[in-house]
């Protein structure tokens, strides 16, 4: 009998033990720049993290509003401690927390957004967002009629710099006489500043405002002009139904499946990618009913000529100045679009 | 720069000056009631965080423009209860109340950031905004501007010749004289407190209901302290608060309206511009003190009558 009683308690706490060993669920870990609220970047990277919770055996959580610098190591190494199989951190400020963290825990995958440092457990990603940005030119230079479009932007920067040339030279490849005027406002969410950016260049002219910032500001200030406009991060059509004619959006839910798949086999190692339409990380939000059947032909000739491998800066490319940068008939390398400072030839502003 | 763009120009001006309007004016009230509340930027950000939340969930900005109000005089209540019952140092229970305010308003805030609320929007006042040049640059906003002109003359008005607002003056000009002509001079300054705060409130209500219609951390964006400096370039006179308001108002534009012309001075530079211009009126206001209209009991306590 006592024996009996033994096997089963052996057999039980065995079948639990395998039980157990079933559910052990992968952890994988989100640390946000800003809340994820509604529409933006960190909403976007949301959206994917949402795509890797439905995988199975699969569970994710998020910390988010997370500054720059000391604030996030400890976030990430909090991470680590607790057993994260896999951490993604989504803004430029964390690269080098997470790079010494990354060292202490060579077991765990790090990935980390928009910088450029590496290790063997840690990659660096982001998404050629200036494809979608060069197709939202296209609509842009197509819509406007004053030929000038105004372009709201946060920092200058390389990433933000090249965003800008690649939407001019979209839009100038549809209507050459377009110039995009171009606004700073030195900062990445203030809708107040960014709605009166969008403002003054609708006073200089634009009747079309494209933006890159994290809020909707610029596109309410061109529905109440009554003027169309470019959105960026995700569909931000809700705030200007009138006014949003589609917007370079993320869509990071197949990167990240894919990473924490290859984490799972243990086919994963550390690299530096930078996918773009073709893998489906960026594309342009669903059109509005403002935007012409043509238009929309267009751009998706567009989108499929640079899913076959077209590139958008190949030469000739002009400064403002009139000097060629890119010469005739070569591409930009990832180098020299990654170190992008300087404006195309149409763009009213300056890069300082 | 052609007329086509001055216009836009000083409208934009009247717009981005209403919210230090607000402000200015309810610091002015604060102040004369020989309260100093440095505290502005803190009374703005929560006003503008309860006016956001309240709209956004009863689905009436009127409604949050009122809470922004009182969460403005709940937020400077605050000051009134170190200061006037703890006889606390003015200068240290303002900045504390800076810190504190931002602080709330953004840990309270992080989960609306992002989203929108119904607020108000700009309408035309039928006759007046046809004036030619004047009615597109004042006539052509939303409610609250308007409101915000009817303040400065009631205002006016209150200091010179209501018995309660002389009452106010006195409280901050010479206490221990109201005190024996029998004022309560306690009652008036949390009446200072009190109604400043609300237009604190009001002040950050308008950024987040009508001059965009989103909640961010950080929104009222040092326009407290802006605020603060305007109320001695206006030399604590309504009138004067209304023409400083502007006048930042229109700096802040107008950078914005210099880069989109094209100009080529990098924006760094175009940016300081509001900020040193308040550097700028300080050191005016002090080189022009001999006027002297600063309330003479300003920042001094005084012990309630047993």
């Amino acid at each position: 009998m006592r024996l009996l009683r033994a096997l089963i308690v052996a057999m039980l706490s065995l079948g639990l033990c395998t039980v157990s060993f079933a559910a052990k669920e992968m952890k994988v870990g989100f640390v946000y720049v800003s809340p994820i609220g509604d529409a933006g970047y960190s909403y976007a990277h949301d959206v994917g993290r949402q795509a890797v919770e439905a995988m199975d055996g699969v569970t994710t959580s998020y910390v988010e509003s997370v500054s720059e610098g000391a604030d996030s190591e400890r976030v990430i190494l909090n991470m680590a401690r607790k057993g994260f199989d896999v951490i993604f951190a989504t803004s430029f400020g964390y690269m080098d927390p997470m790079l010494k963290v990354a060292k202490q825990f060579p077991k765990i995958a790090f990935l980390h957004c928009s910088g450029f440092k590496m290790a063997d457990n840690m990659s660096n990603y982001f998404g050629r967002i200036y494809q979608a940005r060069y197709l939202s030119g296209i609509v842009a230079g197509s819509m406007t009629k004053s030929n000038v479009i105004g372009y709201a932007a946060a920092f200058p920067i390389p990433e933000v710099i090249r965003g800008i040339n690649a939407f001019t030279l979209g839009a100038q490849s549809v209507n050459p006489d377009v110039t995009v005027r171009v606004v700073w406002t030195k900062t990445w969410y203030d809708p107040a500043t960014e709605k009166e950016a969008a403002k003054s260049l609708l006073d200089v002219g634009a009747d079309v405002i494209a933006q890159h910032q994290d809020s909707p500001g610029p596109q309410e200030a061109a529905q109440e002009k009554g003027v169309y406009s470019i959105g960026y991060n995700s569909d931000m059509s809700a705030f200007a139904p009138k006014s949003h004619m589609t917007a370079p959006v993320w869509n990071w839910g197949p990167y990240y499946t894919k990473v924490v798949e290859q984490v799972k086999k243990g086919t994963w190692k550390a690299e530096s990618a930078w996918p773009g339409l073709k893998e489906g990380i960026v594309d342009l939000a669903p059109f509005g009913a403002m935007v012409p059947q043509n238009v929309q032909d267009k751009v998706n000739k567009e989108k499929a000529d640079i899913i076959g491998g077209k590139k958008i800066f190949t030469g000739p490319v002009k400064d403002q100045k009139g000097t060629v940068k890119i010469a005739g008939g070569v591409a930009a390398t990832d180098k020299e679009l990654l170190g992008m400072t300087w404006f195309v030839k149409g763009v009213v502003g300056t890069t300082e | 720069m052609e007329i086509t763009i001055i216009i836009p120009l000083l409208a934009a001006a009247v717009q981005s000056g209403t919210p230090i309007l607000y402000a200015t004016l309810g610091e002015i009230i604060t102040e004369k009631s020989g309260v100093l509340n440095l505290g502005v930027e803190g009374a703005m950000i929560i006003g503008a965080l309860a006016g956001f939340i309240v709209s956004r969930y009863t689905g009436s900005p009127v409604l949050g423009f009122f809470a922004a109000g009182i969460a403005g005089s709940f937020a400077t209540s605050i000051h009134g209860v170190v200061c006037l019952w703890f006889q606390g140092n003015q200068v240290v229970s303002g900045l504390a109340l800076t810190i504190l305010g931002a602080g709330l308003a953004n840990y309270l805030g992080t989960s609306y950031v992002g989203l929108s609320a119904p607020g108000f929007s700009p309408f035309a006042v039928p006759l007046l905004s046809t004036i030619p040049v004047l009615g597109p640059i004042f006539f052509n906003h939303d409610i609250l501007v308007y409101i915000s002109y009817c303040i400065p003359p009631v205002m006016c008005l209150f200091f010179s010749s209501t018995r309660f607002g002389l009452g106010l003056r006195a409280a901050g000009e010479y206490p221990a004289a109201a005190t024996a002509a029998g004022l309560n001079v306690l009652a008036y300054r949390w009446f200072g407190i009190l109604a400043g705060g609300f237009l604190m409130g009001l002040g950050g209500a308008y950024l987040s209901l009508a001059y965009t219609h989103l909640w961010t951390t950080n929104l009222t964006g040092g326009r407290g302290w802006i605020a603060v400096a305007l109320v001695i370039f206006a030399f604590w006179r309504p009138g004067r608060a209304v023409l400083g308001a502007y006048l930042f108002g229109s700096v802040m534009a107008l950078q914005l309206r210099l880069q989109a012309l094209g100009t080529q001075v990098p924006s760094s530079i175009l940016l300081m511009l509001p900020y040193v211009l308040t550097v700028f009126v300080l050191v005016m206001s002090s080189w022009r003190k001999k006027t002297n209209e600063e309330p003479a009991a300003l920042g001094v306590n005084v012990e309630p009558v047993g």
